[in-house]
């Protein structure tokens, strides 16, 4: 198993997954993965298509259709995996869809502000009226180069690819979060909006906060420079280093490190 | 009918088994249904001959039907002989004494929806005395509508006060005829509202909130009646957003609209009739039949519903666009949860030239809930330029639930133009998980992706009254995820 030792810094890590195991219909995906996540961190995960970067993800924002049978999550000290998807998010856990949701009928920015004040009620803060939230949201919206009329159309619906994911990082910038897992958010972007994309997310990295990204390419992490790589594959993380670990990936593809792996899994079965 | 109808002497001498006190006694007919039971209500009711002989022909007419069974719903067999047909006023007596013995359930739906406390007490049918400043603001009403010439009030004033208007317009709309549940209604009707809008008056107010006080304890058989005359407009708010508390289990009412010359009704309803316990026991078969008569030119009429309680909802407001440019809208949602069933729809029937129709139906199920759309559009030949356009949206909640469709169209102009949109869809477990991922509960992202499925019949609602209507569904969704 690599060492992630260099990560721990002082203070409390902001996410510690322990030998997670997931299964998906009788599937296991992940299979004894661990992670340390401190503030101010951005790690990569990276991997080959259904290695489990998805799920990963989606587990710890706490989708039900995942089911975790084994090891732990630590988020702030606490127990993650004990909370519902809505209390991870008002405790400051995001994640940025990789394929954003439509909903008929419900305006964007009804959305938002439903959001921002569910996660305001929780810190025990004032609730934002209308008044107050669009100014709010208007300056959010300049940092990512957005139009005014997505706020008044309904969620996704009929927004382009590069909408969608702008929109999933104003969210983020709104609700502030903690912990931001930002999966495949470079996706279906064309090269300009990955730009405006990626300004977005590095706007938003401060000492406080951790971004785990999820991605199958390097070409997000030229814009979004991150301080830890990891390589998943077959449901546990296989190797991990600094930035430089992605260009290799780039270089020489994941087969390699599957290779490598497989002859270290034979070694340890002697 | 399997109990056989009983005697006239039978009727008055009987006492009312619920054990009412004695002046509530005297007001109090027993079971059954037959013509001296019909006379017995006129009477009571000091009605002229012609009220008599109306219920009368709608009696004899009624023995004749048969109780449809072409719904998509499905209930035990309605003995109408075990039905008292008169009752008025309700003993309040009988109700609950103070909000302490009311279902805490019913209570905590009501604290939700925001509901003033003295309302609290009205809707669940507490025993208090002058509860309501509303009587006398009602009449503060009633003499500024009055003074514009707007005659608004129960059914049973305006058979006394303006008989002329009554005889004139009652059943001109939905004739005794109609269908087994109007001429019952049509025979036994306690009371309802009238409404008389004279040429070129804009009324200034929704008839609304005092509405619902007057109206309650009208009965099983409801009978409103508005006429809109030349040049006038009138909106109309039926209901109220809370459930109510009420021992009928059948509702037959009958709504008749009149739109003379450029007049233009807006009728708007929410109802929210208890629907049954969970496991599907109890609740309201609620058989309305509505209908509006586009009768002068350039006339419009709209119908607007949400509809969310009663165990079975049989209802299909209608439009007869008879006058030419005449329009009929019909804007619905309706809502199933547990074990309700609703059949339910409109008929937009075009007679005039170039009469255009709109149907907008969005039909929520969740739990076991069976919800049908059932529409007619029909262009007579008379109908040239005729326009329809027809949108019915069905949204399913979990997997035991259905949505049916039952669209007819039958057009005998070729001129006509008729458009069918239709779609069904599923809250997706994506949407919800993507809402709570935000932080909102499940029930809130339940909510505010049903109104948004519900935005374009919510638009057409006051405002006031789609805030409300908002509210209810996401308390008629209780329960129904997670």
């Amino acid at each position: 198993m690599p060492s992630n030792d260099k990560q721990r810094t002082s203070g409390e890590p902001m996410l510690v997954v322990r030998d997670l195991a997931v299964k998906v219909d009788d599937k296991q995906i992940l299979r004894g993965l661990d992670l340390t996540v401190n503030p101010g961190e951005v790690h990569a995960i990276m991997g080959p298509n259904g290695s489990g970067k998805s799920t990963l993800a989606q587990v710890l924002a706490g989708r039900e259709a995942f089911t975790v049978t084994g090891g732990e999550v630590r988020y702030q000290g606490h127990d993650l995996l004990a909370l519902a998807p809505e209390e991870r998010a008002r405790e400051g856990v995001f994640l940025a869809f990789q394929y954003p949701v439509e909903i008929p009928g419900v305006s964007n920015v009804y959305l938002l502000k439903a959001a921002v004040n569910a996660v305001r009620r929780h810190r025990g803060e004032q609730e934002l009226d209308a008044m107050e939230f669009l100014s709010l949201i208007r300056e959010k919206m300049k940092l990512l180069d957005m139009n005014d009329q997505l706020l008044f159309r309904s969620v996704n619906e009929g927004f382009s690819g590069g909408e969608k994911k702008r929109n999933e990082i104003l969210q983020m910038a709104l609700l502030e979060p903690a912990l931001a897992i930002l999966d495949e958010t470079d996706s279906g972007l064309d090269i300009d909006a990955l730009q405006v994309v990626s300004k977005g997310i590095n706007a938003l990295r401060s000492p406080e906060r951790a971004m785990v990204l999820v991605t199958h390419y390097q070409r997000l992490l030229d814009y979004v420079v991150p301080d830890f790589v990891h390589v998943l594959a077959h449901g546990r993380i296989v190797k991990s280093g600094g930035k430089e670990l992605a260009l290799e990936l780039e270089a020489r593809g994941y087969g390699w490190i599957e290779q490598e792996t497989a002859r270290e899994t034979a070694q340890a079965a002697k | 009918m399997s109990t056989p109808a009983p005697r006239l002497d039978d009727l008055i001498s009987r006492e009312y088994q619920h054990g009412f006190v004695s002046e509530v006694e005297s007001d109090a007919i027993a079971h059954g249904l037959s013509e001296d039971v019909i006379r017995v209500i006129s009477s009571k009711k000091n009605e002229p001959p012609f009220m008599l002989e109306w219920r009368l022909a709608a009696y004899r007419h009624w023995l004749t039907m048969r109780e449809p069974e072409w719904a998509n719903v499905h209930h035990p067999p309605i003995d109408f002989q075990d039905i008292i047909y008169y009752s008025a006023p309700k003993s309040q007596k009988n109700g609950p004494k103070s909000l302490d013995e009311v279902d805490p359930e019913l209570l905590r739906v009501y604290e939700k929806l925001g509901v003033p406390l003295k309302e609290r007490e009205m809707l669940a049918g507490v025993a208090v005395d002058a509860v309501f400043d509303s009587v006398s603001v009602g009449t503060t009403f009633k003499e500024k509508l009055g003074s514009m010439g707007i005659v608004f009030c129960s059914f049973s004033e305006a058979v006394q006060e303006h008989p002329e208007l009554v005889q004139k317009y009652l059943g001109s709309v939905v004739p005794y005829t109609d269908n087994f549940f109007a001429a019952l209604n049509s025979a036994v009707f306690s009371d309802g509202s009238f409404c008389y809008i004279p040429p070129g008056v804009r009324c200034p107010m929704e008839l609304s909130t005092y509405f619902r006080i007057n109206a309650k304890d009208t009965g099983q058989f409801e009978r409103t009646l508005i006429i809109a005359d030349e040049g006038a407009y009138v909106s109309y708010l039926e209901g109220c957003t809370a459930p109510m508390r009420d021992e009928n289990q059948l509702h037959a009412a009958v709504v008749e609209l009149v739109a003379m010359e450029r007049a233009q009704i807006k009728y708007s309803t929410v109802q929210n009739w208890y629907p049954g316990d969970k496991e599907g026991k109890g609740g309201i078969y609620n058989f309305v039949t509505k209908r509006g008569d586009c009768r002068g030119a350039r006339s419009r009429i709209s119908w607007t519903q949400v509809e969310t309680g009663s165990a079975i909802t049989w209802k299909y407001p209608s439009c007869i666009l008879r006058g030419d440019e005449s329009i009929g809208e019909f804007y619905s949602v309706a809502l199933t949860n547990n074990y309700q069933q609703a059949d339910t729809g409109t008929k937009m029937i075009h007679i005039g030239r170039n009469t255009k129709s709109t149907i907008v139906s969005k039909g929520i199920s969740a739990g076991r809930g069976q919800n049908a759309y059932r529409g007619l559009v029909k262009v007579l030949k008379s109908a040239d330029g005729a326009r329809n356009h027809s949108q019915c949206d069905s949204l399913l909640l979990g997997d035991r639930c259905g949505a049916h469709t039952f669209p007819y169209i039958e057009v005998k102009n070729s001129t006509a133009q008729v458009e069918h949109e239709a779609s069904t869809s599923r809250i997706g477990e994506d949407q919800l998980f993507y809402c709570r991922q935000r932080g909102l509960s499940a029930e809130d992202a339940v909510s505010m992706i049903v109104s948004g499925f519900c935005k374009e019949v919510f638009k057409e609602l006051p405002m006031e009254f789609a805030v409300e209507a908002q509210k209810l569904l996401g308390v008629s969704l209780e329960g129904s995820v997670g």
